[in-house]
């Protein structure tokens, strides 16, 4: 079987106790929520920190508080099963219960958190893949090697960012609090990620993701759609999260963000700008769609062939906004029962 | 008998394992823990062709908490491999590593990390090849051979077989076609891993505890690979958590345990991870088709002719089998008078393909029936009538003389086209599409037919083929000895059942002791669905010779004729005096009292019924089963994806000696196809395999699982326990080519090879749009001349050879 390489475990109390834990582990150090993501990655080498600083003990990072009125904060360890049958979730920020239930399996959202989700590391099937399997194919710059496999004469990596509620929170407009022990911020969760396959997160290792906020939901409607081979436990090959605020059936504002097209989470602006002022006609859509599919630019380093999953790009935003329009539901529908 | 006078056969009862199963408490080869177990690790070869120049294990021996190192060297140079006729594998690599994967060290640690360590530590210095990937780049490099033997440069196996002028059929046909096809090849994907543990005792002899589907095969071969005598050789078969095929060869983790434990003087653990199984492989041969098929205009078929290329990948294990079985089946199920074959097996720098479920035969399958649904159309028929028509003969010979003995395909089609609702949602060819928006729905049909155990053992013998040794306990228990190997399919259980039925006692009173070759009796292992058929008839007869005896001791207690005797609810005695009857402990006590102890064997070995031509060994059995399958989906025009609703199939079982445990073969089989047919993709990338992972090998999940609606039909088959013919791989056949099918009837594309991807759907789509030919499929054949064939007369038509005539009977 494949095995964890050795490590500390410290299993703090408090947000502060987490802080000057990580502080004090140094570059050895990473944070640890649900281990999902992180674990299955250990026993493949891809991370071999020395500490782990966990956060299940922490009760303050979990929970979900607020109201659709004045907006909700989520706790970063509240579990993806958590997220997804939240009621008030469910009814005023559909998009992200949606998103969370649709991640993996009912047993990773059973331990998989939010904050966990948001961090995810990006992905590419050069990477995702146990030692033996990379050192015979060769290493790449994202672990042990110093080129790009899927870009050859690429200096950066291009591994894809892999999470659904990530361009969902993105397209809520929803803001992330990052602890310290040298301080706190909170910025839009946009500025949290960077388009590098690498360094991903424009966050310091030893800052806690320990809430995010969601702006009040009052008039705004959002949904999330995603392509991947299976109805479960597979990972986003495409992600389309549409959020509008829509005055007398005319769109006021509108946000569309795609997953897994880029190593950061990628907002369609021009197509969302068409939106703007439009009735969602079947007409507006295809236009729209046609905008979104522009900046996607997949790779082939995920599941099915890249120019499938650029095609499926106009697809699903027609069908996310034909879905807000309340046009009949075309399609194969991709939830899944919890 | 008839079934309404059966106790146990026919009822659903649960299978015998399945608390522990549940509970967790099944002891697989992965819990085994011994005292002073070292664990072990094998390095393997990161290059896909490589010769090995240098070794140096210095390092890794001396690390601390290594127990031992060994490489080929360290091994008696033999070669093996589990067909006589391919004797080509090693378990350590000495001079040449063949594919990414092959192993060329093992360590034997006291933890498998300090073992995965010292793996890393042993330098290899490899001298890199060209490796060849696929049938065209082995064909095209006759200068680099991958291995030295074979029927050319890196032609494994080259066979070809002619019965009746097929030329002359066709000239009598109304219409001829010619199609390729494609079968990507996929893997067994069993849950449990591989392992093993072994024990070199302090009295020199060897055992082995090993997921493995063929303890017999693994003990003949450890005794030659480790040049020890098989009389000191023991090998148990752990409970298999899955097989499928994957574990039926010998393989080199078991050996270097063996070797290791002799070295280190400590019982040896070692287990595979889900990568390593990948690489063992040994799953479903990618093959590349043309079949050429002639039809009158009432849709009879004239005459057939089937050339396969076989992508073998690095070494033989079943290959030559996998290529002779490409061309056996496909006459068992339709009247096909004439008929060629072709085939010829490529070796590749790839995992090593053998015998997946459905064994070379899901691949002429696929072919055949999406051809047949081509030809329907061309004569405006219905799929279903025109198969209905050509169903074959019960009790005939097929052109390539096979016997086939019972049919029942003519009711399963009747019958999956009556649950189905065939009649009213096919519509006919071209009729306008179903469904609404983009998403369109469509009905597939296919048959398909399979052997019921192989005729011939794998290497040359006239013994069983199974056997067991049943003992009568005086507490009124049996206990049943078999060689014969739990993979889930339930063997176990059927050595309860049949015992119980013919003693009248409970299956529960019955304790099956499986593989175990110190002590069961051989069976040849579970493969190719001999196992219910041939330990079954043994454990039938052992039973007998023991009712007999013990009915000959209650009639000299009851002063009856023993012919009056019945066994029933744990009783022996006369039906119409049944207050007198003896309980079956007291029976066992008379019958031991009377004639010592109560032992008796049953053996088993399969009518030989071999055509007499070179290669007429593949394909014969005792007798086939048949399988029809209706499958409903849907196409989303915009995305290609394909959406299962329902699958229909009927299955001619013979007899359902548990209709639970036939059920779930059948639903299990249809799961199976389900990948083989949309999903499941055996590709490559710099070499090596390009997703060997549970999560990225795509392979269904329950929601991707449609109702399956089984249908049993039962043909009382005369060459069968009971009547019962095989369930575990034939229900697999149909549902690829179905949903092929199906399909074509929702969208109107035809996908000629599997997997059928939703790209391939939509790429399909996109031509059809353009008004080009709506295919995707292979567009060019392998330049290779097959040699000549060897021309033997059809025996099509004539009457069946030796019916129940068998050895040992
Ligand atoms: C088979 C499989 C399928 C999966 N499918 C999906 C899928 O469909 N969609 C999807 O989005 N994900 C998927 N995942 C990934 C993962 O399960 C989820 O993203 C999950 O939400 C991760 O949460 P976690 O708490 O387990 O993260 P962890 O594994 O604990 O952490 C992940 C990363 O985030 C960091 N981190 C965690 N919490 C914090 C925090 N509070 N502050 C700062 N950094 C933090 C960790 O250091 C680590 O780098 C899958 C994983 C597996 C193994
Ligand atoms: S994108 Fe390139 S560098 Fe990044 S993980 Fe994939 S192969 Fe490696």
């Amino acid at each position: 079987m494949m095995r964890l390489p050795p490590f500390l475990y410290v299993s703090p109390r408090t947000v502060a106790e987490a802080a000057k834990a990580v502080a004090e582990a140094g570059p050895g150090g990473m944070l640890v929520a649900g281990g999902t993501d992180l674990y299955p990655n250990m026993k493949r080498r891809q991370f071999e920190p020395t500490t782990l600083v966990g956060l299940a003990a922490v009760r303050e990072l979990r929970g979900v508080r607020g109201s659709a009125r004045e907006g909700v904060t989520l706790g970063a360890t509240t579990i993806l099963s958590a997220v997804a049958t939240h009621p008030d979730l469910l009814r005023h920020y559909p998009a992200l219960a949606t998103a969370a239930g649709l991640v993996s399996s009912p047993q990773l959202r059973n331990m998989g958190t939010l904050g966990g989700n948001v961090c995810v590391d990006t992905r590419c099937n050069y990477y995702n893949q146990p030692y033996p399997w990379r050192k015979a194919v060769g290493f790449c710059m994202k672990k042990d090697g110093d080129i790009c496999l899927v870009a050859p004469g690429s200096r950066r990596c291009w591994a894809v960012s892999s999470s659904d509620t990530a361009p969902v929170l993105w397209s809520l407009g929803a803001r992330v609090r990052l602890v310290s022990a040298s301080g706190e911020r909170t910025i839009p969760i946009d500025a949290l990620f960077r388009d590098d396959g690498i360094e991903y997160l424009a966050k310091r290792p030893d800052e806690i993701l320990t809430e995010i906020v969601l702006p009040p939901a009052e008039g705004w409607a959002s949904t999330y759609l995603k392509l991947r081979r299976r109805g479960s436990f597979d990972f986003p090959e495409l992600g389309v999260a549409v959020a509008l605020r829509l005055e007398d059936a005319t769109v006021a504002q509108a946000r569309i963000v795609l997953g897994a097209v880029a190593s950061q989470p990628r907002p369609a602006t021009k197509a969302a700008r068409a939106l703007v002022g439009q009735r969602l006609t079947p007409d507006v859509i295809a236009h729209v769609a046609d905008l979104a599919a522009g900046p996607a630019r997949p790779l082939d380093n995920t599941d099915f062939t890249h120019p499938y999953r650029k095609k499926m790009t106009r697809v699903f935003v027609a069908r996310a906004l034909g879905r807000l329009a309340g046009l009949e539901r075309a399609g194969r529908d991709e939830e899944e029962l919890a | 008998m008839n079934k309404h006078e059966f106790s146990v056969i026919g009822q659903p009862l649960p299978k015998i394992d399945a608390w522990a199963k549940v509970t967790g408490e099944t002891r697989y080869a992965d819990d085994l823990v011994l005292p002073r177990m070292a664990h072990a690790r094998l390095l393997r070869s990161p290059h896909a062709h490589a010769r090995i120049a240098a070794i140096d294990t210095s390092r890794a021996a001396a690390l601390p908490g290594v127990y031992a190192v060994i490489t080929g060297a360290d091994l008696p140079p033999v070669k093996f491999g589990i067909l006589p006729v391919s004797q080509d594998e090693e378990a350590l690599c000495r001079e040449k590593v063949r594919m990414v994967g092959d192993a060329v060290a093992a360590v034997a640690a006291l933890d498998e990390e300090t073992a995965e360590r010292a793996c890393e530590l042993v330098e290899v210095t490899y001298e890199p090849l060209p490796a060849l990937m696929s049938i065209e780049e082995s064909l095209a490099h006759p200068e680099v051979r991958i291995h030295e033997y074979g029927d050319g440069p890196n032609v494994h196996k080259s066979v070809a077989l002619q019965f009746g002028d097929v030329e002359a059929a066709f000239a009598a046909a109304d219409l001829v076609r010619e199609d390729v096809f494609f079968y990507e090849g996929n893997t067994h994907l069993p849950l449990e891993q591989h392992a093993a543990v072994a024990h070199w005792g302090p009295d020199d002899k060897l055992t082995l505890w090993s997921s493995t589907q063929t303890p017999h095969y693994v003990h003949r071969l450890l005794a030659k690979i480790l040049a020890v005598p098989a009389a000191h050789v023991r090998v148990i078969a752990a409970p298999v958590g899955g097989g499928f095929g994957g574990k039926l060869d010998p393989f080199a983790h078991e050996i270097a345990a063996c070797q290791l434990s002799r070295l280190c003087g400590r019982p040896v653990k070692i287990a595979l991870t889900r990568e390593e199984v990948f690489y063992v492989h040994r799953g479903r041969h990618p093959v590349l088709m043309w079949l050429k098929t002639g039809f009158t205009r009432a849709g009879d078929i004239t005459g057939s002719h089937l050339r396969t290329w076989l992508d073998g990948g690095a070494y033989g294990s079943y290959g030559v089998a996998s290529t002779f079985y490409t061309g056996a089946i496909n006459p068992v199920t339709y009247k096909m008078p004439v008929y060629k074959f072709e085939g010829a097996r490529i070796f590749t720098n790839k995992p090593p393909c053998g015998p997946k479920r459905g064994h070379g035969t899901p691949q002429p399958r696929f072919a055949l029936e999406c051809q047949i649904d081509r030809a329907a159309e061309q004569l405006g028929l219905d799929p279903a009538d025109l198969r209905r028509r050509i169903v074959a003969e019960p009790y005939t010979k097929t052109a390539n003389h096979l016997t086939v003995t019972t049919i029942g395909l003519g009711e399963c089609l009747d019958r999956v086209v009556e649950a189905s609702g065939w009649r009213e949602k096919w519509r006919g060819w071209n009729a306008p599409p179903r469904g609404r928006g983009p998403v369109r729905r469509g009905v597939g049909i296919a048959c398909s037919s399979y052997m019921t155990g192989a005729g011939s053992a794998v290497y040359w013998n006239n013994m069983p083929h199974s056997g067991v040794v049943l003992r009568a306990d005086r507490g009124g228990g049996v206990a049943i000895l078999c060689g014969a190997t739990d993979i889930g399919q339930g063997s176990d259980s059927i050595l309860a059942y049949l015992p119980a039925e013919v003693l009248g006692i409970d299956p529960k009173d019955v304790r099956v002791h499986p593989a175990d070759t110190d002590l069961t009796p051989v069976d040849l292992g579970s493969y190719s669905s001999r196992v219910t058929l041939m330990c079954g008839v043994a454990a039938i007869q052992a039973a007998t010779r023991l009712r007999e005896v013990l009915f000959q001791a209650v009639a000299a207690k009851l002063e009856v004729d023993p012919s009056r005797l019945v066994a029933r609810d744990r009783k022996v005695g006369v039906p119409d005096d049944w207050d007198r009857a003896l309980t079956f402990a007291q029976a066992v006590e008379l019958g031991e009292a009377m004639h010592g102890v109560l032992a008796f064997a049953g053996s088993y070995a399969p009518p030989k019924r071999a055509g007499k031509y070179k290669g007429g060994g593949v394909g014969p059995s005792p007798c086939y089963s048949y399988s029809a399958c209706v499958v409903e989906l849907s196409v989303d025009e915009d995305t290609g994806m394909v959406e299962l609703h329902d699958v229909w199939l009927a299955h001619d079982v013979g007899r359902a000696l548990n209709p639970l445990l036939v059920e779930g073969q059948v639903e299990g089989s249809v799961y199976m196809g389900i990948g083989e047919a949309l999903m499941e993709e055996q590709v490559f990338r710099k070499h090596v395999h390009k997703t060997p992972s549970m999560l990225e090998y795509k392979s269904p999940t329950t929601l991707e699982t449609p109702a399956i609606h089984t249908i049993l039909v039962e043909t009382d088959d005369p060459e069968g326990p009971f009547g019962a013919k095989e369930a575990g791989q034939g229900p697999l056949l149909p549902v690829m080519p179905a949903i092929a099918n199906a399909i074509y009837d929702a969208v109107g594309v035809r996908i000629d090879e599997v997997p059928i991807t939703s790209e391939k759907v939509l790429r399909a789509l996109d031509l059809k749009r353009q008004g080009k030919p709506a295919r995707v499929g292979p567009e060019k054949l392998p330049l290779f001349t097959f040699k000549t064939p060897l021309v033997v007369e059809s025996a099509f038509g004539q009457p069946a050879d030796a019916i129940t005539r068998r050895p040992f009977a």
